[in-house]
């Protein structure tokens, strides 16, 4: 019971993962920076916002529903933090690994966004209810390529648990070349999730202010950013694990400090890319979502299919 | 599909979009824009009115404050027209000098406008490389006039500072290395995709609307009207330089972009010829400190487009009316029909696009009757004694105020 | 038509340093003849109060502190740094440096007036400093 408390809260729980979601965003604002010659902010700079932040006074809106207002923060939370202890980071698998976590840990990431489009909307403010239109809007899009490219690989690996699928793919490296297209959507898919640039239509600073947290301050505003931090981490760590699940064949600290590695590689990917890109208007992308990563995504899905009739009748 | 929500949002007066405050009243429906209503006036100073208690010379740095941006483009409108009312011939090295810093401030406006422009569709990269280029512009200007901003170079018969070899090798250095660059601007304009997506089709004005809705300067010109002050009547050294007008068929936002960068591209042609034109001589004329009676009308091309002055004097030494017409004031009429049918995420572009500059725009006011529409236009005497009345009516008398002001500006 | 055209030049920039400019750490410098605060030469000054006439704000006041000797008042708050009294004044007394740093804490520091006299000392007693010898 202590064991599983310790992990929960600890490590890889509450403690780690939110040191390790502020940790990346620190790597992904420096790189970032960087990249556009300018110096960025010192390493303590997350922990310092998150601070500030905490310490600020919280002001809800008179219209507002102050017990949804309070409550959508923390459910946001509290489901990034759960994904992340499915993930396997020093074993083939979690502490808490069972026979369909992939799937699990892809419907806890959908919960955050109907956060975001919960938190908005009872705001009642103007800007938060288009922001949030936009996020249910965007969800529609790339929520299909993402769960495509990840399951196709599983769909190789014939199990639908992270551990199966570290153990299938150890076994058989090759295979993870067939991979590729898979990665490319589902990262160009997570960088919908995580509402980066090009697709950070719903929280588009200079349209409508700042979407569905223009209303929120102090605490809650903490836990919201403190989520996307968070979230950030899991879907890099999620990408990771299915498609890079190399770990030499050892467990303990050296597999550890491979995820660690891998992460950060998806993360300095996800800076790259926001940096390159100007954003788009919601029907492009929406456009862009089903014309051409659906279809790709068809494709790798179709490929993966055959090559598990061919390799393993 | 049922019927998605009709409201009105409001950007402005204070957005993260704007620069500068104004109002844009949108009406949407679901994401689609149903009309705009736009209220500007939330920068008003009163710098017409200041320019009539001060002397002339007084009045160029005023005139100069008017915006930051286009500093320089205000403040040689305004001399020009002075001089032309005092008869003065102002000598070529002058003209010269003036038509330099009057390029530099374009190529400084626009890589400024490249950057906010990038800034407003998310493209962060775009703004962090303009403005680091810029910075070569800012550094020149400094050294030739001696501020970055609000460059005081000109002086009622000429301009204050002369240039030196030195300065003109640093010159044409910055010139080679900004070229350099804006080289690589209009390959990422004209190749990357996010970038062209976000850009066309939006802001859309034929040309025929164009010449109808009165705009000036990129904005016209990326509809294919080729309108240029510096060409249509020439001022300053603009008659002995050969520049091409640009234009583009566009006739959209990504118009509006190409046209500003070849623009650039242009303006470093113009600094090369003045430089290597110039021609040894006087920097200034003596001027009289009373400008004889008359009206005159001056028009500069500035980067946002035709810049007009009127100023009316008296023989005195400070002149009886000054008006500023902005390039802003004719281009804002045309971003209501920008506007039409579009999303809201084209918004802050399509008012970016036009290059806004509401300092420089509010001046006039206009009283607009909403139950029977009907306008009316109040004279400035009219004005003046309704304003004294108002305000006396609420208690607040300004004639003591006025004469301690009186006294401090002697 | 290519998406992320920016690739290139952009991990090139990654391996350079970055130009921005620590201030205050490192000190930033003007350009040699840019205008900041004036200087004020008392020798020189014939009180004509040309200057005062011309500066557009109201900025500089000039004092008559002895025989033929005048001093010179700029509020810093009010001067909009445009050197139109460097220009007007026939003597030159006046000139513009190229010291920009002039925030100050309290509102009185600025607005009461700092003094501005150079290089030659006055007649005058200077109030609460050690005695200077007259030249």
């Amino acid at each position: 019971m202590f064991s599983a408390l310790f992990a929960m809260l600890i490590f890889p729980g509450f403690i780690f993962v939110s040191a390790f979601g502020l940790a990346a965003e620190f790597f992904d604002r420096k790189l970032h920076a960087r990249l556009q010659n300018r110096v960025g902010p010192p390493w303590f700079q997350p922990v310092a916002d998150m601070i500030k932040l905490l310490a600020k006074e919280e002001v809800i809106p008179s219209d507002a529903n102050p017990t949804m207002f309070r409550v959508t923060p923390i459910f946001a939370l509290t489901s990034v933090v759960t994904a992340f202890l499915y993930l396997p980071l020093w074993q083939t698998h979690s502490p808490f690994a069972f026979n369909g976590d992939v799937i699990l840990v892809l419907y806890l990431l959908t919960i955050p966004t109907l956060a975001f489009f919960i938190g908005g909307w009872y705001s009642t403010s103007l800007f938060s209810r288009i922001g949030s239109v936009r996020v249910i809007t965007q969800l529609f899009a790339y929520e299909i390529p993402l769960f495509m490219g990840i399951l196709s690989a599983a769909l190789l690996a014939d199990t639908w648990s992270l551990q199966g699928i570290t153990e299938f793919y150890s076994r058989h490296s090759w295979l993870l070349l067939c991979n590729i297209l898979g990665f490319s959507v589902s990262l160009i898919a997570l960088l919908g999730k995580l509402e980066k640039v090009p697709f950070d239509i719903p929280e588009a600073e200079t349209e409508i202010v700042a979407g569905c947290f223009t209303e929120y301050s102090g605490r809650s505003l903490a836990i919201f950013r403190l989520t996307l931090d968070i979230e950030m981490v899991v879907g890099a760590a999620l990408l990771a694990a299915v498609f890079f699940p190399m770990g030499a064949g050892v467990n303990g600290p050296l597999r550890f400090v491979f995820f660690i590695i891998k992460v950060l590689f998806i993360v300095g990917l996800i800076s790259l890319l926001r940096t390159v890109m100007a954003r788009l208007r919601i029907d492009q992308m929406i456009r862009f979502c089903w014309k051409y990563m659906v279809p790709l995504a068809f494709l790798q899905l179709i490929l993966n299919l055959i090559l598990k009739g061919i390799l393993f009748i | 599909m049922h019927d998605s929500p009709k409201f009105k949002i409001p950007l402005g007066p204070q957005h993260p979009a704007l620069k500068e405050p104004a109002s844009f009243s949108v009406a949407l429906k679901g994401e689609k824009i149903l009309g705009v209503e736009i209220r500007l006036g939330y920068n008003h100073r009163g710098i017409e009115k200041a320019c009539e208690d001060r002397t002339y010379t007084q009045d160029i740095y005023l005139i100069e404050r008017v915006c930051g941006i286009c500093s320089h483009s205000h403040s040689t409108c305004f001399i020009q027209a002075v001089e032309e009312l005092a008869g003065l011939a102002v000598p070529k090295r002058a003209l010269y000098m003036r038509t330099l810093i009057g390029e530099l401030e374009r190529i400084h406006s626009h890589l400024l406008w490249l950057g906010v422009a990038g800034h407003e569709i998310g493209f962060d990269t775009l703004l962090m490389y303009t403005w680091r280029d810029r910075e070569v512009v800012m550094d020149l200007l400094a050294e030739l006039t001696g501020n970055r901003v609000n460059y005081g170079i000109n002086t009622i018969g000429g301009v204050r500072r002369d240039i030196t070899p030195a300065q003109i090798k640093k010159t044409l250095k910055a010139m080679d290395i900004l070229e350099e660059r804006t080289k690589y601007y209009i390959e990422v304009a004209s190749q990357e995709t996010t970038l062209i997506e976000r850009l066309s089709g939006i802001g859309v004005v034929l040309p025929e609307d164009a010449l109808r809705l009165d705009a000036v300067g990129p904005t016209a010109r990326a509809s294919g009207i080729a309108r240029d002050v510096r060409r249509d009547d020439p001022y300053a050294a603009y008659g002995d330089i050969s520049f091409d007008v640009i234009t583009d068929n566009h006739n959209d936002v990504y118009g509006r972009t190409l046209v500003r960068v070849k623009e650039l591209l242009e303006s470093y042609k113009i600094v090369r010829q003045v430089v290597e034109k110039m021609e040894a001589g006087p920097i200034t004329v003596k001027a009289p400190r009373k400008i004889p009676a008359g009206e005159a009308i001056s028009r500069y091309e500035a980067p946002r487009g035709e810049d007009a002055h009127y100023v009316k004097s008296n023989g005195t030494e400070k002149p009886e009316r000054v008006k500023v017409r902005a390039p802003t004031l004719a281009n804002v009429q045309v971003v209501k029909h920008m506007l039409k049918d579009r999303y809201l995420a084209d918004m802050s572009i399509v008012i970016a696009a036009i290059d806004p500059c509401f300092s420089c725009t509010d001046r006039s006011i206009e009283i607009n009757n909403l139950d029977n529409k009907k306008t009316k236009v109040i004279t400035w005497e009219t004005l003046h004694t309704q304003g004294i009345a108002w305000h006396r009516k609420h208690g607040i008398d300004f004639t003591s105020l006025n004469k301690r002001l009186k006294a401090r500006i002697k | 038509m290519k998406p992320g055209k920016m690739i290139r030049e952009v991990l090139r920039t990654f391996l350079k340093k970055p130009v921005t400019n620590l201030y205050p750490y490192q000190k930033l410098a003007m350009a040699e003849n840019f205008r900041g605060k004036l200087s004020f030469e008392t020798s020189k000054c014939i009180g004509c109060k040309i200057c005062v006439r011309d500066c557009p704000s109201g900025a500089i006041t000039i004092n008559k502190v002895g025989e033929k000797q005048f001093e010179a008042v700029i509020d810093l708050g009010r001067c909009i740094y445009c050197g139109q009294c460097v220009d007007s004044c026939p003597k030159k007394a006046l000139a513009a440096t190229a010291d920009v740093e002039l925030a100050q804490l309290g509102g009185t520091k600025l607005t009461v007036l700092l003094k501005c006299d150079d290089s030659v000392s006055i007649s005058t007693p200077a109030p609460a400093a050690p005695e200077t010898p007259k030249e």
